[in-house]
């Protein structure tokens, strides 16, 4: 577990009110509610914050969870830049989206949803948190190290172990003799 | 199939009942307001979406009451001590009651969806005919109020004053079931959000907080239906609908068709769910009683890899192998109670939990007890439980397959331990003969009292002539190059170089299907009970290979699958 980052709970809550708004934007279209032109704002301020929520952050510390799916939109949501990694900018944006939302009935709930979104997004900003892309972990092997490049210092055979200690004062006599000439490569 | 059904049949059944009364429910109420002659001028405003919102409300109100019982926990244990005398599958059953508590809330958020949609177009329809959109009929229904020997059927009475855009919206901000129907929607959609896997696994504590909401969830259920909006007619036999609906002329001036009079239901929530409140509520105080429980520490002992063991005495404290305790530490935080597997056997006179370091409350605990100076009590502890989980019956099979998997292998030690003592005794209550211990995971720094734990206990056994009782298996799922290097070279010891254990650990995941092969080989007739702690996606594949190698012949070997809930 470890230290709350809120910005996962806002994500999930922003991403769920995208939904409403959408679902209640539909429902207000194909109904052809009184101001329906609010309804289709809805309906596209919805698809909206679906796509921009929809890649989840990495966390800080721990294992991150990616959506299935979600890398492309990860890829999309990342070439923003610090518009969408700042999680202030998604608090005001997403307090300015559910707005319109507001002023008709089959869009309020998702509107109200949104808003509680965009406080949790607040908090989690000023807690110092910000947006990072879970990608693909590269394959962190390491270079081989320097010392297989070389030949071998004391190659085998080797003498028993007890014996090794008492050769190894004298370095030209205990090395092992090459048929070849060894060199190093640099 | 028949495999399948003896593994998975019970819970099937259960969810079989559960969703016919569901369907049942809403198909009943869905005509019961689409046929019925009182909701006829009800219908002629609101169409269908006055039975797609009705059906949906009582499925609501049976989910509803639902959704409390299978989190009182001290009920669940109750009622599974009532069903010692039933069959293994009855009580397998109570662990899954968290599946269902799940099940159950997506079917209220599903419910929620259907009836909020079809609420709102009834509010736009009822808004319509009220401005006079629609035909005579309409007009002169919407039209009644309660002057002049009429009662309303249109709740919406406001015309002119407010723009007819916004009716709807000051309609349902300022009537009983719309401000209480927005709220506890709004207290849903916070609780779904914050309970998804991701955030339930990640930060419990914002999970458990948020799924506090219940309580305005609750007092708003039982409040919603209140102000009686849906109305019915009351006069449907002085007044005929299907000879006066073109008469609204006459409506009040011929004998036939007096003015249709409308009464709103009553409020019929609470009723279905007043029973299960009252039982959470019994539920919480009975935590609260065990809260204030005098609990004594025992011992409190540093472990290697900041795990914590804490052995607790308390009076009247009976526990069983496998079960696990809520802890609550006021010192930490008044609300939060956690769960922890004990790790000590019933014959034992104490009870113990190992606790690892993991998130914000096991931090704040450890480091308490490591302020603590040298045989000092620790600060108070709350204690609830035991709980009881399937790993009781481990001693009711003759042979088991245990399987732990990371932090899982907890309630094994206890199993473990309990074996044992009843070894040493020669209780005739053990029916066990052989047990396969697996133990997956990453890495075993973590876990290091366990190993200590089992070197112990192989140590005795062998003393005992007992070796082959416990056939045990490390699997180390996180190894790399210099592991295998240190591994090859101490091939030869006679103990592990992982666990010091005499039985040697294996490398990557088991391949169960040998594994299930192989216990079927070596027991040709017994029950094997396979018990999990682990990961949900092994539960899956551990519950599959017990189907497939389960005999329906009751002379063979079988299998049953058993797994514990965190």
């Amino acid at each position: 577990m470890g230290k709350i980052e809120w910005a996962m709970w806002a994500n999930e809550q922003a991403l769920a009110s995208g939904l409403i708004l959408l679902t209640g934007g539909i429902v207000g279209v194909a109904g052809q509610f009184r101001g329906w032109e609010f309804a289709a704002y809805a309906v596209a301020a919805g698809v909206f914050v679906c796509l921009l929520e929809y890649p989840r952050s990495k966390r800080a510390k721990g294992t991150s969870m990616e959506r299935s799916g979600q890398y492309c939109f990860t890829v999309c949501v990342k070439s923003f830049g610090p518009l969408t990694r700042n999680y202030y900018v998604r608090a005001f944006l997403h307090a300015g989206i559910c707005v319109p939302g507001g002023f008709m009935l089959a869009t309020v709930l998702g509107c109200v949803c949104l808003a509680i979104a965009s406080l949790i997004y607040l908090a989690a900003a000023i807690r110092g948190e910000h947006w990072e892309p879970i990608l693909p972990r590269k394959d962190s092997r390491k270079p081989v190290a320097e010392s297989i490049k070389n030949p071998p210092q004391n190659p085998p055979p080797r003498p028993p172990p007890e014996t090794r200690r008492k050769q190894a004062k004298d370095v030209e006599a205990a090395a092992y003799d090459n048929p070849m000439t060894v060199t190093d490569d640099e | 199939m028949g495999n399948k059904i003896i593994n998975i049949g019970f819970s099937a059944f259960i969810i079989f009942v559960w969703m016919a009364i569901n369907i049942f429910l809403f198909v009943w109420y869905y005509f019961y307001y689409d046929l019925r002659p009182e909701f006829f001028y009800t219908r002629h405003l609101l169409g269908a979406a006055l039975a797609w919102a009705r059906a949906p409300a009582a499925v609501l109100n049976f989910n509803c009451m639902l959704i409390l019982l299978p989190v009182c926990r001290n009920l669940l244990s109750l009622i599974r001590g009532s069903l010692m005398c039933c069959s293994r599958t009855m009580r397998k059953q109570m662990d899954k009651n968290l599946t269902f508590h799940k099940l159950v809330a997506y079917m209220i958020a599903l419910m929620t969806a259907v009836h909020m949609i079809a609420h709102l177009l009834n509010l736009e329809w009822y808004n319509n005919s009220r401005q006079g959109m629609y035909d005579d009929l309409s007009n002169a229904l919407s039209d009644m109020e309660d002057t002049d020997n009429t009662t309303y059927l249109n709740p919406i009475r406001t015309t002119s004053s407010i723009h007819p855009q916004q009716i709807p919206t000051y309609f349902a901000f300022t009537s009983i079931a719309g401000i209480t129907g927005v709220i506890i929607t709004l207290a849903l959609i916070l609780i779904i959000t914050s309970s998804m896997e991701f955030i339930r696994r990640s930060y419990f504590e914002v999970f458990w907080y948020t799924h506090h909401l219940f309580v305005i969830f609750f007092a708003g259920l039982v409040i919603h239906g209140i102000g009686g909006i849906v109305r019915r007619q009351s006069n449907v036999d002085d007044h005929n609908f299907t000879f006066c609906r073109n008469l609204t002329e006459d409506w009040g001036k011929i004998p036939e068709c007096p003015h249709p009079r409308f009464v709103g239901g009553p409020a019929a929530t609470w009723w279905w769910v007043i029973g299960p409140m009252i039982i959470y509520t019994c539920e919480r105080l009975l935590r609260l009683i065990r809260y204030a429980q005098k609990v004594q520490y025992r011992k409190i002992v540093m472990r290697p890899s900041k795990v914590l063991e804490l052995q607790l005495v308390k009076k009247g404290f009976k526990m069983e192998v496998g079960q696990y305790v809520f802890l609550n530490c006021p010192a930490i935080s008044q609300l939060e109670w956690h769960p922890f597997t004990m790790t000590s056997a019933p014959e034992e006179d104490f009870f113990s939990v190992h606790i690892r370091s993991a998130g914000d409350w096991t931090d704040k605990l450890i480091e308490i007890m490591q302020k603590l100076p040298e045989g000092a009590q620790g600060p108070k502890m709350g204690v609830d439980g035991p709980f009881g989980t399937a790993s009781e019956d481990v001693f009711d099979y003759e042979v088991s397959m245990l399987v732990g998997a990371g932090i899982g292998v907890t309630p094994f030690a206890s199993i473990l331990k309990s074996i044992w003592y009843k070894f040493k005794d020669n209780n005739p209550k053990l029916h066990t003969r052989k047990i396969y211990f697996y133990w997956l995971c990453r890495e075993t720094h973590a876990f290091e009292w366990f190993a200590d734990l089992l070197q112990g206990q192989e140590k005795e056994m062998e003393e005992r002539g007992l070796g082959d009782l416990l056939t045990f298996k490390l699997f180390l799922t996180g190894w790399d190059e210099s592991h295998t290097n240190h591994v090859m070279v101490h091939f030869d010891e006679d103990t592990d170089v992982v666990t010091g254990l005499k039985q040697k650990t294996h490398y990557g995941r088991p391949n169960w299907d040998k594994e299930f092969e192989q216990v079927r080989k070596e027991n040709p007739t017994a029950t094997v009970g396979t018990f999990l702690c682990g990961p949900a996606a092994l539960a899956t594949v551990l519950e599959k290979k017990c189907a497939k190698y389960s005999d329906v012949d009751p002379r063979k070997t079988k299998f049953y699958f058993n797994k514990e809930n965190f």
